[in-house]
């Protein structure tokens, strides 16, 4: 029998939902019998090779290959899981949207970061613009804000035993929600 | 006391002295009703409107709202949680709430209400992100208001506790803040050690020197629901 296919992305996150995944220790073995990874970081598949069950995303969308990735995401996985609070709700790297208390947010974000910033070695002295970059976005926007999400799985990270229950009662078909017990956005 | 009364709570028998309001019952009978604006010691307010309960047929707010006798009280239901998650996920809104870099998280009210609440279904609200300053003036607090939900616990703990009155409302309807009376906080009375500056429920009031003295993991909500000692009562 076919095993059920998972595809999983990092977007604007820093991989450490995916490194989450390894807290799922030995039960990862586990996971592994019942299930088959399509394009993932974990197996450097780039595109999608079938039509997946289930596609968990870190991150939420800062450029626009964020969004075409996203997109591409939901057009081929029948569960989307946003993974961790940037997923959810833009995360860390949603902090440069509004709390950098600037009329031009990016720009000022850009130029810190590659101009004026007090710690910075730039000997091109511009901000990064080859064209094989993909377009920086206004700013940073949750999963939710481009495509339906079906679960969100909180946390930063989320911790291996959320994400293994979550993933086993999907596979069982007997996902009802969380243990708000457990429930944690740091 | 011969004047105290009865009434019901979700069905509960809940006992009452003259006076008292629906929650100050509740918590004395060991029934939690969610609240974010209401604190222990200072007066009530009724401005969240988390603990809106359905009194009589109509909702109320359970700590301004007095106790009746035989009165028919729906707190815990999935009518009223579902209200209640949707007046905390707009105040998540509202602000700039990121949990994972606050220094309040796993001691912060907002975001317990949420646990306990399940906030955890994709939003169907969009996100506010307001351009707040922050006030970092004054030497021994430091004033976030992208974080401040408007409860006014700060206000009132100012104002009848330290009487000072450092904080107060300015604007109206969706434009109400709190704010400073003065150019910043440090061009006003306001010292560490007022009570006013241990009641915020976020990360907004935060005295400085304190951060992250206890590790993530081990704080006060990181133990159990928020209202857990409240039900414990019981």
């Amino acid at each position: 029998m076919r095993k059920p296919r998972v595809a999983t992305v990092s977007l604007a996150g820093c991989f450490g939902c995916h490194m989450a995944f390894l807290d799922m220790d030995e039960r990862l073995v586990t996971l592994m019998e019942r299930v088959e990874f399509d394009r993932s970081p974990l197996t450097d598949i780039k595109t999608f090779r079938s039509r997946c069950e289930i596609g968990i995303i870190e991150g939420g969308a800062c450029n626009e290959e964020n969004v075409h990735t996203l997109i591409e995401f939901r057009k081929n996985c029948d569960v989307l899981i946003a993974l961790g609070q940037c997923a959810i709700m833009g995360g860390l790297p949603a902090m440069r949207n509004a709390i950098m208390h600037s009329d031009d947010p990016l720009r000022e974000c850009m130029e810190e970061a590659y101009l004026t910033g007090p710690y910075l070695r730039n000997l091109t002295r511009h901000v990064p613009n080859d064209p094989a970059l993909p377009l920086i976005l206004d700013k940073v926007y949750p999963c939710s804000d481009i495509v339906d999400i079906d679960i969100q799985i909180p946390g930063c990270a989320p911790s291996g035993d959320i994400i293994f229950d979550t993933l086993t009662a999907l596979l069982d078909g007997t996902f009802t929600g969380f243990d708000r017990q457990h429930l944690r956005f740091d | 006391m011969t004047d105290a009364f009865t009434f019901q709570i979700d069905g509960v028998e809940v006992t009452a002295q003259p006076g008292q309001t629906i929650m100050e019952a509740a918590d004395a009978a060991g029934i939690y009703i969610p609240r974010l604006c209401d604190h222990e010691g200072l007066r009530h307010q009724g401005g969240c409107r988390v603990c809106t309960v359905k009194a009589g047929g109509r909702s109320v707010a359970a700590c301004t709202q007095p106790a009746e006798a035989a009165l028919e009280v729906e707190n815990d239901t999935e009518a009223r949680r579902r209200v209640r998650r949707d007046l905390v996920e707009m105040l998540f809104h509202g602000g700039n709430h990121l949990c994972p870099i606050c220094e309040k998280s796993g001691n912060c009210e907002l975001q317990a209400m949420a646990y306990r609440l399940e906030m955890t279904a994709p939003t169907r609200f969009p996100w506010l992100e307001p351009c707040r300053a922050v006030d970092a003036s004054h030497p021994e607090i430091a004033l976030d208001t992208n974080r401040c939900i408007s409860c006014g616990r700060c206000i009132r703990a100012s104002q009848d506790l330290d009487g000072k009155g450092v904080f107060g409302y300015v604007g109206r309807g969706i434009h109400r803040r709190v704010a400073v009376n003065g150019a910043d906080l440090a061009h006003t009375e306001a010292a560490g050690a007022d009570l006013a500056m241990g009641v915020c429920p976020v990360g907004c009031i935060l005295r400085k020197g304190e951060g992250f003295s206890v590790p993530i993991g081990e704080r006060v909500f990181d133990d159990g629901l928020i209202g857990h000692e409240i039900e414990a009562k019981r």
